[in-house]
């Protein structure tokens, strides 16, 4: 079970080793250097220098991404040019709106998803079937952005349950609260939710039907098991594999998603300090969301890896045996 | 197959089943009947598509949703075919097992080898799990697989095809059913295992008395396994007898066909092999009379309007086919001649 | 002559099949306006007319107008062609450079297709709208950084799927034949697995398609895309959301009109799979 572990961390490791040059190279092979870009083309020569010398670039590429990374690994990280405050307080502070949220979303999707797959699954090819393939199909089709729009004019404009935008902050001396928290974030996570509900409940019906056309399922039955008992013991934990892969996807899409969505709503989230950053061509938050966003991707991934190993036993023995 | 007044372990009149597909209702099945007592070991031979494991799976009930099923099937006096899935379960793996061909893909490839032996032991016998284990180990002693105790938490994908066969009769025998039956059980497997894992059939079917339906389309596996023989052809038996009789001389001339193709050893060099001309005819088409009709050495007009009946004439080598018309017509006869009996009569 | 007539025989029995028909229909209809928008629109979509703004549907806008009094129905149609060229050119690029990848890595197996497929996977595990929108924040938005963003990361979805299919080509008996025939990897990849692969690639190109349309309007919506004046359904959204109290159905129009194109592509998508899936055809 260790090497199989130990296999992957090397992996995970690596992953992000190459992630992190390949991030500081983009914004290395830029046109013109990286205080052009910031400032622009109507910048003076000086003002040019004077940036030029706050971010380094007299000194040699390596010595940068050695000093980057050193100091991304000992928690300091740069200095946002147009926020003047270190990128790490900017994105904790904005992870505190995006993180519940892509929670929130992503605990919807599997709610649902695996509610109505396994339902369209034991039903198939029946009208309740059909209906939630309908259903996802234009679950697929709906741009999330202009969901969240058509819930904003219901819900806010139409219905004035939920405000248009905006986010009150958790703590009640801001004005906030924790309900308030949740009722603006309501909106947004069910947008962001739709379309990973559609995928996933794709998924998970395929998954099952084919888990019950498998012979083991014949085996239980000759067995004695009824039907309920063969779909609990035997189908779903096969099925959970690539279930379990797609959820895994599916946090990314959902965390780059929210770029969007926060812009939508107008949430002070770390999509809208990407967006904003790159409006400000503040390179320095841009590198470091980035890295951030690319390194959660990772982890999950890394995540999945091992949820995959506990799962199933040829992984673990395979890997042992290697 | 012994008389005997007391219930037959397994009696089947008429079964006919009928698949629902996009093209209407197709008779899968049509009139199958054999009885089996308990002990006895009854081979089931047949091509590919001609219902062997439809059989099987209709006797367990295991036939898909799409499928209807008429006709009686009774379990040591127990009639199965009105029974509710629910009854049959508390059946299915207690009284009755079944084993399948794919030994590969017959087990959970995410449960260890003890859980899926103990499974039937815990839902028929209400066993808790460290009996059930330790009940497991013994089982897997009987099928003879090597170093039972560390098998015993391997997956299934450490094991090779024999040892998985193995489990597979221990998952059957787990609860002493009275009935086993072995579709095709070793036609996946290595030649010389095959013979191993038969072996181990015949021996444990022997030792608790149990009956066993073995089912398979190669000719050789049956002479030494069974004691009687069923040949089916389009759906239906065209021919059953005690094995010894089938090897000496065979009535059904699709049966004949069978023997006739087999290679044998000593033959000439250039000797083209005998075949059955013709195809099985596709199931959406089945003829109005004999299934075996446009292929059949003897056919006559009458074969192809009403099924026929056979009926060797023992110490012969001539079996009468008799078919009327309707109910109410006159039987017309004709007689088919089994050419193997006539070599052995020649020679003798 | 019988090729000719075995494809109506096919064509009659795809437009038969539910998914693909609906789909075909759908898509035929984008492709129709498209190509109408390029002669004719009822109004010229550049034409401001701002004391009209806002106006409700009538006969002289059929879907009103927009803030600045522009006819909506004409950015709609007019907007078609911002949707089909994203999609071409993104799918072409995918295809392109992604097929030619996969049918290296798979001829060639070894470390070729190590160094291929790592690179695709890596790519993977880049968010890909991120990627594109970082690319566009650095070369500047517009079309063309857009489309090239999304047709970049078309390239290892087409060199995966490629590598996948060829693989299962090659491992078939007549591929060893005709290698003990003398013919060189190339032609085979040429003559057999490139065929063999071709309705994998197709179906997977039309599910490209449709989500290259949705990449687009996402980062049109965040104006990183398609610049004014050049008409684009994700812009059209973004407009329209500030008019959202005024004029709700400025907010419906333009994301029904995503939503169509999409839900066409995946229809159509999911028709072509079942159509040409090699099993089901040999059943018939």
């Amino acid at each position: 079970m260790s090497s199989f572990v130990l296999q992957r961390f090397l992996s995970f490791f690596a992953t992000l080793a190459v992630t992190s040059v390949v991030v500081f190279g983009v914004l290395e092979w830029l046109p013109g250097n990286a205080a052009q870009v910031i400032l622009g083309e109507t910048a003076t020569p000086e003002s040019l220098a004077a940036m030029e010398e706050k971010l380094g670039l007299n000194q040699p590429a390596l010595s940068r991404y050695v000093a980057w990374v050193g100091g991304l690994l000992q928690g300091q990280s740069g200095m946002s040019i147009s926020y003047d405050t270190p990128t790490a307080v900017l994105m904790m502070e904005r992870m505190h709106v995006t993180l519940p949220l892509a929670i929130m979303a992503m605990s919807l999707t599997v709610l649902v998803a695996l509610c109505l797959g396994l339902y369209a699954a034991s039903k198939q090819n029946t009208a309740g079937d059909v209906g939630v393939m309908t259903l996802s199909q234009l679950g697929l089709a709906v741009p999330n952005f202009w969901l969240a729009i058509l819930l904003i004019l219901l819900f806010a404009v139409q219905l004035q349950w939920v405000s248009a935008g905006g986010f009150p902050g958790w703590s009640e001396e801001d004005g906030g609260g924790f309900w308030a928290g949740m009722a603006a974030l309501i909106l947004p996570a069910m947008a962001l939710a739709a379309v990973q509900t559609a995928i996933l409940t794709r998924v998970t019906r395929s998954a099952v039907i084919e888990s019950m056309s498998e012979d083991y399922v014949r085996t239980a039955r000759a067995k004695g098991l009824s039907k309920q008992q063969v779909l609990w013991r035997h189908v779903l934990r096969n099925a959970m594999i690539p279930v379990v892969t797609v959820m895994g996807l599916q946090f990314g899409n959902l965390i780059t998603s929210a770029i969007v969505i926060e812009n939508v709503f107008v949430l002070p989230g770390i999509g809208r300090l990407i967006f904003q950053a790159i409006a400000n061509r503040d390179l320095i938050v841009v590198r470091d969301v980035v890295m951030l966003l690319s390194a959660m991707v990772i982890l999950i991934n890394f995540c999945i890896d091992l949820l995959y190993a506990w799962i199933d036993p040829r992984l673990k023995t395979e890997a042992a045996a290697a | 197959m012994t008389t005997s007044s007391t219930t037959p372990l397994l009696s089947v009149r008429n079964l006919r089943v009928a698949l629902q597909t996009s093209h209407g209702q197709l008779e899968a099945l049509r009139g199958v009947d054999f009885e089996m007592q308990r002990g006895d070991t009854l081979g089931l031979i047949g091509e590919s598509g001609c219902g062997k494991s439809l059989t099987a799976l209709a006797i367990m009930g295991l036939l898909p949703d799409r499928a209807t099923v008429s006709g009686s099937i009774e379990l040591n006096g127990t009639e199965l075919t009105p029974m509710s899935d629910e009854a049959l379960c508390t059946l299915r793996g207690a009284r009755m097992a079944m084993i399948f061909q794919e030994p590969m893909t017959a087990l959970n490839p995410l449960h260890p080898i003890w859980k899926q032996i103990a499974e039937p032991l815990q839902l028929h016998q209400g066993m808790d799990l460290a009996t059930a284990k330790a009940r497991a180990l013994e089982l897997l002693d009987r099928v003879q697989l090597p170093r039972a105790r560390e098998r015993l938490d391997n997956y299934p994908h450490q094991l090779s095809g024999g040892q998985r066969q193995r489990v597979m009769i221990s998952i059957a025998l787990a609860c002493q059913p009275d009935i086993l039956i072995a579709d095709e059980p070793t036609t996946a497997l290595d030649v010389t295992v095959q013979k191993e894992v038969l072996a181990l059939i015949r021996q444990l079917v022997a030792e608790d008395g149990m009956g066993l339906l073995l089912i398979s389309h190669d000719l050789g596996l049956m002479r030494d396994q069974v004691e009687s023989v069923m040949v089916m052809y389009g759906g239906a038996v065209v021919e059953s007898a005690p094995t010894q009789e089938l090897f000496g001389m065979r009535a059904h001339p699709y049966t004949q066909g069978l023997f006739a193709a087999r290679p044998k050893l000593g033959l000439k060099r250039g000797t083209r092999l005998q075949t059955i001309a013709g195809n099985v005819p596709e199931i959406f088409n089945w003829p109005l009379g004999c299934a075996f009709a446009e292929r059949c050495a003897y056919v006559q007009d009458s074969c192809r309007q009403t099924l026929p009946e056979l009926e060797r004439v023992p110490n012969t080598g001539r079996v009468k086919v008799s078919q009327r018309a309707d109910l109410s017509a006159p039987f017309a006869e004709h007689w088919v001649r089994c050419p193997e009996w006539e070599k052995l009569e020649a020679l003798k | 002559m019988s090729t000719l007539k075995s494809f109506k025989h096919s064509a009659q029995r795809a437009f038969k099949h539910r998914s693909f028909g609906v789909g075909a229909a759908i898509v035929m209809l984008l492709v129709v306006s498209a190509t109408v928008s390029l002669f004719w629109s009822p109004y010229p979509v550049g034409d401001i007319d701002i004391p009209n703004k806002l106006a409700a549907a009538s006969a002289q806008h059929w879907f009103g107008t927009d803030s600045l009094g522009r006819d909506i129905a004409s950015l709609l149609l007019v907007g078609s062609q911002n949707s089909l060229l994203v999609g071409f050119i993104a799918v072409g690029i995918g295809l392109g450079l992604g097929v030619p990848l996969g049918l290296l890595a798979s001829a060639q197996r070894g470390w070729v297709e190590e160094v291929v497929m790592r690179a695709a996977d890596f790519t993977f595990a880049f968010p890909a709208l991120l990627s594109a929108i970082l690319l566009t924040a650095i070369y500047g938005p517009g079309l063309v950084v857009s489309i090239t963003a999304i047709g970049i990361f078309n390239i290892p979805v087409f060199a995966r799927i490629t590598r996948g299919a060829a693989n299962a080509v090659w491992s078939r008996d007549f591929t060893l034949a005709a290698r003990a025939a003398g013919k060189t990897k190339w032609d085979i990849t040429w003559e057999h697995v490139l065929p063999n692969v071709a309705s994998v690639l197709i179906v997977q190109a039309t599910v490209q398609f449709a989500i290259a349309i949705l990449a687009e309007a996402a980062l049109s919506y965040l104006g990183l895309g398609t610049q004014p004046p050049n008409p684009s359904w994700g812009r059209m959204l973004n407009e329209a959301q500030s008019q959202m109290f005024q004029a709700p159905m400025l907010a419906v129009y333009p994301g029904i009109a995503i939503a169509l194109a999409v839900l066409g592509l995946n229809l159509m998508g999911d028709g072509l799979r079942d159509l040409l899936d090699p099993r089901l055809s040999r059943m018939r």
